[in-house]
């Protein structure tokens, strides 16, 4: 029997890169859904409570949060689920991202011995996200409806809210694995932008209790929007507007195509990089 | 009998040309090229400081120069040379990890390298859920691997620890089930470097048998060797390779027989 070749690699085939990743990516669709089972598997693999943990982490953090600043900002209706539903949003950007980038370093020993496309590690971080997310859902509805808050039909709008949410994050998440590669101080700094970020976007407060005059850098903040995005149907039980969606979905657009050309442009030259 | 005319051998031979391509590996000038710093520069602002006054200083040196090597269907062919004489580096460049710098290779069909065995496992999940991930890593499915899946625990011998993390195996069953893992497939190139020491005496036969089997069905190897027995007697060409060039190319004796005298 012949053996048929399965695929045929010329070095010097000259395919656009972007698009020949994505072509590579979606051939090695399995692998990504290996790379994201073994996150979550791994993840509690250890811990007595296991994957509930998903769920107990952010119910803890909410808790923790809405009883240091229900003093402050307690007048917010259903000041709990405020938090827990912008948390989510909020952990899985900044989870995703960080977890683009670590396993890319943690891939990069691989990358040296084996073909794989780069832009898996990326892809499987957004998968686990996404995973984690889901399962955060269980914690929110028990606090939607202990505190009150009613779960509307406009919910339906989340897979859209998450769809552009998930671009963006994707996109940044490229962006800083590809710096990280080069500079690993990167790594670290990113972990303070995130907690300063984390505060300058109207999280944990409601975004009325900040001044008219600093309203313009809400508006320069692209979470805000993807945040809003996301809390508008299921916290405020309304569907968002035009006016708010498409600003949303232009930034996440963009970055998600800046970081893709960048990450792409670079990933040849991450296996020369020891 | 009757013997075909010249244009219908020319057909014929055409058609050869295309199910069997004569070279599975063709390295055509091929060269790499890395670019070190001359001092290591770690932070964002050293380096835009740097950048600015124009002093980030590379050092750059070829580790493959102009490499010209084309590898049969079913051939072993072997490489000698020091450490750092860019053997592992060519190694790369096949499997598709380094894009060369200069030059073109083409790979026909699949490559499966055994450069570190198990290098992708996990040591928090267990045998089964590796033999997976490490299946997906070569870029097999899920369904491929589970026609696979009884081979590879049988050929191991893992056993019942099949079902146990990875990081309670011993050094040489982890070893067992990366070599099983990657050779339980039909590759078209297999790419070993220097790892043919794994196992006790019995696992070391079955390994051998099973590249034996992998030639016969028209599998190409390259072997990366500093064991110039193994080399003279599995190998049908060899090359010796000096700072990223080739000084010797051909029969395994006379390439071992160059690379001493220059030792000496």
């Amino acid at each position: 029997m012949p053996m048929q070749p399965t695929s045929i690699y010329d070095s010097a085939q000259l395919v656009p890169h972007a698009l020949q990743e994505l072509k590579e990516a979606v051939r090695y669709r399995h692998l990504l859904y290996q790379l994201v089972r073994r996150d979550i598997l791994t993840r509690y693999k250890r811990s007595f409570l296991g994957v509930a943990w998903t769920m107990l982490s952010p119910l803890g953090m909410m808790l923790v949060l809405s009883f240091v600043f229900s003093n402050l900002f307690g007048a917010t209706r259903g000041f709990p689920a405020y938090i827990l539903s912008g948390l989510m949003a909020w952990n899985f950007f900044s989870q995703s991202t960080t977890g683009a980038m670590s396993s890319l370093v943690w891939g990069g020993g691989l990358l040296q011995r084996i073909y794989l496309p780069r832009a898996s590690f990326g892809l499987s971080a957004i998968g686990s996200g996404i995973i984690n997310l889901v399962l955060s859902f269980v914690p929110l509805v028990i606090v939607m409806v202990a505190t009150g808050t009613p779960i509307r039909i406009t919910a339906a709008f989340i897979p859209i809210s998450l769809l552009v949410l998930a671009c963006f994050t994707l996109g940044l998440g490229l962006a800083i694995s590809t710096l990280a590669v080069y500079f690993p101080d990167v790594a670290e700094m990113y972990q303070i932008i995130l907690t300063a970020w984390m505060y300058l976007t109207p999280i944990i407060y409601p975004e009325t209790v900040l001044p008219a005059k600093y309203q313009l850098f809400l508006h320069l903040n692209p979470m805000y929007y993807l945040v809003k995005l996301w809390r508008l149907p299921l916290y405020d039980g309304r569907w968002p507007t035009w006016g708010e969606f498409w600003p949303a979905a232009l930034i996440s657009i963009v970055m998600l195509l800046v970081g893709w050309f960048f990450f792409t442009s670079k990933s040849d030259e991450f296996s020369y990089r020891v | 009998m009757n013997f075909p005319t010249e244009s219908e051998a020319k057909s014929i031979m055409q058609e050869a040309q295309i199910i069997y391509p004569e070279h599975i590996i063709h390295l055509e000038d091929v060269s790499v090229r890395y670019r070190v710093p001359t001092e290591r520069i770690g932070t964002f602002k050293e380096y835009m400081i740097r950048r600015l006054k124009r002093q980030v200083q590379m050092r750059t040196f070829w580790a493959l120069k102009d490499i010209n090597i084309n590898v049969s269907r079913g051939e072993i062919f072997g490489f000698v040379g020091d450490n750092g004489a860019g053997k592992s580096t060519l190694l790369k460049v096949v499997a598709r990890v380094l894009r060369p710098t200069k030059g073109r290779v083409i790979v026909r069909g699949r490559v499966a390298p055994l450069l570190e065995l198990g290098a992708g496992f996990h040591p928090e999940l267990t045998g089964k859920e590796n033999i997976f991930l490490n299946g997906s890593l070569l870029g097999f499915s899920n369904r491929e691997m589970l026609d696979k899946y009884h081979q590879i625990v049988d050929f191991s011998e893992i056993g019942e620890f099949i079902n146990a993390p990875i990081r309670t195996y011993s050094s040489g069953m982890y070893a067992r089930l990366g070599f099983a893992v990657a050779t339980s497939s039909n590759p078209e190139v297999l790419i070993i470097d220097e790892i043919l020491g794994v196992g006790d005496e019995n696992f070391q036969k079955k390994c051998a048998v099973r590249i034996n089997d992998f030639c016969r069905r028209g599998t190409s190897i390259l072997l990366v060797s500093h064991s110039m027995d193994t080399i003279q007697s599995m190998c049908q060409r060899a090359a010796w390779l000096d700072h990223g060039i080739i000084k010797a190319i051909g029969e395994p004796a006379q390439v071992i027989r160059a690379y001493r005298e220059k030792e000496r």
